[in-house]
């Protein structure tokens, strides 16, 4: 199958390109980047004012199978990432039973393979079970395909396990996803703790909760050598961790997700459950600190932390609903409308923080529209205009606050590997 | 005129002038309460509904007296497990009593928010009877009418409330209204007992008694939980009844008119000397009367309609 992807805006920071161009497609790769190519018999997509760029990776995503697929399966959620402008998902081990081990890596990308319609690349736990006290077989679990180990929603707290962990990590050249949060200092916190919860009475999350970890995983980076990705990251004292640790040398890149660069925690007034997030929405200094990480640098990478609940779970009472929001299918548009909009950043650092980084840090071949390389291509509009309506995601999570928002700046086109998955903001797989 | 809104969540949200009318309405329900009969037709035929997930005595009771005393019908329900606990969301268990008939529903809840999910689903009212840390306005209105009654007015007087203000909702809902009618409120308990921000609210925060409690006109004195201790917040109930106990010695800093308040239920000799409680200066016992008339006034306000005067009186 040949496609011709044409007078397009290309945006390949990999080759230093921003130029309007073809790309012609041929037997899954990328056969020509350049002006006015004529291919006939090639699948025409007009992509005149539009973006084209590498195809996005989530590299924090829950797929939620195996176990949980009330909430999501790979089939689902793949096709809100396809629906979102997302080539490739990254997905956490934290399903029933806890990717744990080669079996498990090795289902999720046989499911994936069978039922997935983007890449997806699974991320072995950590510990077994993620029960933070025996390590994994992260190993043998790299050698079945996982591209990083984490321990996500379960974080790791004893310090010495986390440094073995980084220790032998290291060995593989596996990087270490941290979900940085002490359970002690959380003490059954819903939310973050400052004005808006002491008004709305709900328990508070200290941000030294997030940031006592990020600092020790910092060090335990240092020490060991190995390389640590902080995930989600939501406080002001955070980014400034990781400000101070990149600049000494240490191998540290971090996230940072749509809704801790939107929202604040004010957003928790109604009650409504899907604002219930882990961390927790900040304040507004924390927001502006997260997006001046964004924009210096500092925060490596724009991931979702796409956390799919069921209804039933999320219509109760603030304090016994799940954490997390979907995420998979605004990304983009919150992207444009709260970081490329303002000028916070250019299209083609949002690129960076949306491809090339996430493929740098998890060693994927990926991230870029070289000859020969997988055509992987994500297309955006930046003009189009959509308000989020929840349920019309293709995800089976509806749990997002951003119901109702007008965004604009959507993706358009989708092609994972020369296929196109998603066309004119609808599936077709 | 009624009061212009469906549910009673909060004081943060209610104007002065929406405080005004509920206290004033609640002035000819206590004369009620004071008659032989105790009893007018203002609210017959209608239901109340008492829906209530934590333990309580006294704001039960008052609500179902203040709904009986009107003539409505008045149903219970207490458990002791949330409606997760139970497999059914609140969102099920308030159809469920929509469709029953209640005219309003009073919820009690240890999570704070519960009674606003009740209010989104339900067209009926609702009244907020303590939820979580959050509001608990009906005690609010409470001990405003109880301060007006003793003291002629709000505005300008300086209130102390002493305690456990990180868990309070009584706290809460009294820092809104009465800063609204123009007191001047300070809080006053451990600093692990503080919430964050609380000055943002418009009062001033203590944690000695001896400063906080200087030339008070209103002591509020706030119900101490012993799980608090047991999480650490503090060392001891000894240690905290030493620093923080309203004795005669500190009630001496206040103005010689001082009135003593407590929400209830006490704990004395811990957050409270024994002699304090029922000193002359202490209106706890007045606070529970008020309590019903003040119900009253919300059910008939939220449920009635009409002019309180001609079908009252």
């Amino acid at each position: 199958m040949k496609l011709l992807v044409k007078g397009g805006t290309v945006i390949d920071p990999a080759n230093k390109l921003y130029q309007v161009a073809d790309i012609f497609v041929s037997n899954g790769k990328i056969s020509a980047v350049g002006q006015d190519i004529r291919e006939i018999g090639a699948e025409v997509i007009n992509a005149k004012g539009k973006l084209v760029m590498p195809g996005l990776i989530d590299m924090h995503v829950h797929l939620r199978e195996p176990g949980l697929e009330a909430k999501e399966t790979i089939a689902t959620g793949t096709r809100a990432a396809a629906m979102g402008g997302f080539t490739g998902v990254a997905c956490m081990p934290n399903t029933k039973p806890v990717v744990d081990n080669r079996a498990l890596v090795e289902f999720v990308k046989t499911r994936a393979e069978s039922g997935g319609v983007v890449n997806v690349y699974p991320i072995g736990a950590i510990t077994k079970c993620s029960e933070g006290a025996e390590l994994a077989e992260i190993g043998d679990m790299k050698q079945a395909g996982a591209v990083a180990v984490s321990d996500d929603g379960h974080p790791v707290m004893n310090a010495q396990v986390m440094r073995l962990a980084m220790q032998y990590a290291r060995m593989f050249d596996l990087p270490v996803i941290s979900h940085c949060e002490d359970l002690n200092l959380v003490a059954e916190g819903v939310m973050h703790e400052g004005y808006y919860s002491t008004v709305y009475g709900l328990k508070g999350i200290t941000p030294a909760a997030e940031e006592i970890m990020v600092a020790r995983d910092i060090m335990l980076a240092e020490l060991t050598g190995a390389r640590v990705h902080i995930a989600h990251v939501s406080t002001a004292g955070s980014v400034e961790l990781i400000r101070m640790a990149k600049k000494k040398g240490i191998k540290v890149t971090a996230e940072a997700t749509p809704h801790h660069f939107t929202l604040t925690d004010e957003a928790v007034g109604g009650y409504d459950t899907s604002t219930k997030v882990n961390p927790p929405l900040r304040d507004a200094v924390d927001v502006r600190a997260v997006k001046e990480g964004l924009r210096d640098g500092t925060i490596d990478v724009i991931a979702t932390d796409h956390a799919p609940h069921t209804s039933e779970e999320k219509d109760v009472e603030y304090n016994y609903a799940p954490f997390g929001m979907v995420g998979l299918e605004t990304a983009v548009g919150l992207a444009f409308k709260e970081l490329v909009a303002p000028g916070i950043l250019s299209v083609e650092e949002l690129v960076r923080k949306m491809s090339c980084n996430p493929a740098r840090i998890l060693c994927l071949d990926k991230g870029r529209l070289d000859i020969g390389a997988d055509a992987d291509i994500t297309i955006v509009d930046p003009e189009l205009k959509e308000t989020v309506d929840v349920n019309k995601f293709v995800s089976k999570g509806k749990n997002s606050p951003f119901d109702g928002w007008e965004l604009s700046g959507l993706p358009v086109v989708t092609i994972v590997g020369g296929r196109i998955v998603m066309r004119d903001r609808r599936l077709i797989v | 005129m009624g009061l212009n809104r469906k549910d009673l969540l909060g004081m943060k949200d209610l104007t002065a002038e929406e405080i005004q009318l509920i206290l004033e309405t609640a002035e000819p329900m206590k004369d009620i309460l004071r008659r032989q009969i105790k009893k007018v037709p203002a609210l017959r035929g209608k239901v109340v509904i008492n829906l209530f997930y934590e333990p309580s005595t006294r704001t039960r009771t008052s609500f179902e007296l203040a709904g009986k005393y009107m003539s409505a019908d008045t149903i219970n329900i207490s458990t002791s497990t949330s409606s997760v606990v139970k497999g059914e969301t609140l969102k099920d268990t308030a159809k469920t009593l929509e469709v029953m008939g209640a005219d309003v529903v009073v919820i009690r809840h240890s999570a704070a928010g519960a009674p606003h999910i009740l209010a989104k689903h339900l067209s009926v009212s609702v009244i907020n009877a303590g939820d979580g840390f959050h509001e608990h306005p009906t005690q609010a209105l409470l001990d405003m009418f109880t301060i007006k009654e003793k003291k002629g007015r709000i505005r300008g007087l300086r209130i102390a409330i002493v305690g456990d203000i990180l868990h309070s909702r009584v706290a809460r809902s009294n820092i809104w209204g009465l800063t609204r009618m123009g007191a001047e409120v300070r809080v006053i308990g451990p600093s692990t007992l503080i919430p964050p921000d609380i000055e943002k609210l418009g009062v001033t925060a203590y944690t000695s008694p001896e400063e906080g409690l200087r030339d008070a006109d209103i002591i509020m004195v706030l119900r101490i939980q012993l799980e608090r201790q047991q999480k650490g917040l503090f060392p001891t109930i000894r240690e905290y009844a030493r620093l923080f106990s309203l004795t005669p010695e500190r009630v001496k800093l206040a103005r010689p008119d001082v009135i003593i308040m407590h929400p209830g239920p006490m704990n004395r000799g811990v957050e409270i000397a024994p002699e304090m409680a029922d000193c002359v200066q202490s209106v706890i016992n007045e606070q529970v009367t008020n309590g019903v008339a003040v119900r009253m006034a919300l059910l008939y306000l939220l449920a009635g309609g009409g002019n309180p005067h001609e079908t009252v009186g």
